[in-house]
């Protein structure tokens, strides 16, 4: 369980970086996680050992599988439109890729609305993929409302990570 | 994944007649005073205010049932401690310790003498018999005496198999309940809900229905799938939840008997927050699709569905009034969750809820213009109750999180989850079931064997 948790923190923060990276900030943080994404990277591309499907969805998560959303919000951000028109550049480089975008919430909701509010952010992310020319029947939707937190925890911290919106390959 | 393996033998030979003694049987009104008190948290600028109420309950005497020897019967005794249990359970009463009995019944169909009763503070008492006979069915007889007027107020017979024993003895607890206070008793029920076990970021839940103490307790699914929100029809034998089978979130319905889900109808998208009307005919539900929730009505038997409302917002949690002509529902169309109200064609919508917060999961009272909900305001959660026109809101209950009230079906009793804080450490995070009056008092836990959620109170049991 421990390891389990350090290795999602450990994808958050080269989440981080992603949503980080097109602001012109430049401070630190963007500049230590993006060149921890391009070694990751590459050392993917010359580990011949993992399977194909491994390294596509690999590299997905570098790009960026996942956008973060306001409290009670599907509203896309401008970070969230920048790791998308990343997915939407994969998804071209990689045409026979089909996803599935899972729409999460925070637990701060009631069940019932959270499940129609994932289904408005996994939707807003695939019309966004669409709209960058991805063609829709190449994704389909799931709302798991609060129901799936990638983040354990009860605070501002796990409740920013868990409102979100991730591609997963098929 | 269904599970076939539940067996749900809820069969009762039940030759169980309620003899009402006419003649002598005088209704006793409401006699224990309902004192509510209220408790004002404030918080920065805000009162919130939970309401709390203190009830002084009635002592009640209840002796162990008799066999035919005139001595307390095992099975006797079983059945009163099932009876002493519902009422104590309920705050309306207040059963007195058997030690101080001084001359138990032999017959429990002898009028006692009252002078054993009265010393001991006993405003009524239960009496009756209960054995097994050549056939080996129970063999129960009640009587329940007003001490203090020395009258009969109400007696009745029944016979049952073994398997019915914990269900007849809430049917004398639900007679003694009604008798006093007035209101149809509710411990002849039963509760579906959602059992809940494994780490928060994969929990593993699985349908589950109990009588409402928690007993009788069996999983209706394996826990395959991902399910949520079961809800009772009217007809008792069917439940309407929501089931992830093989990744499409779609409305199911469950046959108790035999165990069995059927796909709900075919929809591009997701349907959800399923509630049956009363009448048994339609169920509501909502239908999301390309990030918009709307609400539709489906008749039962032809599987027709009609959209009710038509908004780009969240509309859910539809809800019938007991009348099945209004349906109350939660949307965003405002900017954050509010109640609204509307015929149940769609039209006439109204916006009910008018206090500080966002408001959800509303449910109809079974027994009328009451609408409880779940409340959201400075990072907590309360369950409350406001007529159906939006005035006198009460907050009932209070916590890190408590969702999704639940009417029993005298409309006098809510029931609810409440979950605490989880860790980061994934500790934490468990969710119980709550049940509590709606004069906001009484508030206890429901003993389940895991962890448990999305209760759905049955109606009242044919």
């Amino acid at each position: 369980m421990i390891a389990r948790i350090i290795t999602l923190f450990a994808a958050l923060g080269v989440l981080a970086a992603c949503e980080t990276a097109p602001n012109t900030s430049g401070d630190a943080a963007g500049t230590g996680a993006s060149s921890s994404t391009s070694s990751s990277s590459s050392s993917a591309d010359s580990s011949g050992s993992g399977s194909e499907q491994m390294t596509i969805t690999d590299e997905l998560i570098e790009i960026g599988d996942r956008v973060l959303f306001g409290f009670d919000s599907y509203e896309l951000t401008n970070e969230a439109k920048s790791t998308l028109a990343k997915q939407a550049s994969f998804l071209a480089a990689n045409p026979s890729v089909r996803i599935t975008i899972e729409g999460h919430c925070d637990e701060r909701g009631t069940r019932e609305y959270n499940l129609a509010l994932g289904e408005s952010r996994a939707s807003a992310t695939r019309d966004y993929l669409v709209a960058q020319g991805v063609n829709p029947a190449r994704i389909k939707i799931i709302s798991y409302g609060k129901e799936r937190p990638a983040v354990i925890g009860s605070n501002e911290d796990a409740w920013r990570y868990n409102r979100r919106a991730v591609s997963v390959i098929n | 994944m269904m599970c076939s393996s539940v067996v749900m033998g809820a069969k009762m030979e039940r030759t169980w007649a309620l003899a009402r003694v006419s003649a002598l049987a005088t209704l006793i009104g409401l006699i224990f005073s309902a004192l509510v008190s209220t408790l004002a948290l404030a918080q920065s600028n805000d009162v919130i205010t939970i309401t709390e109420g203190n009830v002084e309950p009635s002592p009640i005497a209840i002796t162990d049932f008799i066999g035919p020897d005139g001595q307390a019967s095992e099975i006797g005794r079983e059945i009163a401690g099932i009876i002493s249990d519902d009422l104590e359970g309920s705050g309306l009463f207040r059963p007195l310790s058997q030690a101080a009995f001084f001359n138990p019944p032999q017959d429990a169909s002898v009028a006692p003498d009252f002078a054993d009763w009265r010393p001991i503070g006993a405003d009524a008492l239960l009496i009756g018999s209960a054995y097994y006979n050549a056939e080996n069915m129970i063999e129960v007889e009640f009587y329940l005496w007003d001490v203090l007027r020395g009258e009969l107020i109400a007696a009745g017979s029944g016979s049952v198999s073994e398997i019915g024993k914990r269900r007849i003895s809430h049917q004398i607890a639900d007679v003694v309940y009604k008798k006093w206070t007035g209101d149809d008793g509710y411990f002849d029920t039963r509760i579906v809900y959602v059992a809940e076990s494994g780490p928060p970021e994969k929990r593993i839940k699985r349908l589950a229905i109990m009588d409402q103490d928690g007993h009788n307790h069996i999983f209706l699914t394996d826990g395959g799938s991902l399910v949520l929100t079961p809800r009772f029809s009217q007809e008792v034998q069917e439940i309407a939840y929501l089931n992830y089978f093989n990744d499409n979130p779609n409305v199911y319905l469950l046959d108790i008997q035999s165990a069995k889900s059927e796909l709900l109808g075919s929809f591009p998208g997701m349907s959800f927050a399923p509630r049956f009307s009363y009448d048994g005919k339609s169920l509501i539900m909502s239908l999301a699709r390309s990030g918009v929730t709307n609400i539709f009505v489906m008749d039962l038997s032809t599987r027709q569905t009609k959209q009710l409302t038509n908004t780009p917002f969240i509309d859910t949690s539809p809800s019938f009034s007991p009348d099945d002509q209004q349906i109350v529902f939660n949307s965003d169309r405002s900017g954050s969750q509010q109640l609204y109200v509307m015929n149940r064609d769609g039209s006439n919508v109204r916006r009910i809820s008018r206090g500080k917060g966002r408001y959800a999961t509303p449910v109809w009272s079974p027994r009328g213009d009451i609408v409880a909900f779940t409340k959201m305001y400075k990072g907590e959660f309360y369950i409350g109750v406001m007529n159906s026109d939006g005035s006198g809101e009460r907050l009932l209950a209070k916590g890190f999180l408590v969702e999704g009230p639940t009417w029993a079906p005298n409309g006098r009793v809510l029931m609810y989850f409440k979950q605490n804080p989880t860790n980061s450490d994934g500790s934490g995070g468990e969710s119980y079931l709550y049940r509590i009056d709606i004069t906001g008092f009484n508030e206890r836990r429901i003993i389940t064997p895991e962890g448990a959620s999305d209760p759905a109170w049955s109606p009242f049991l044919p």
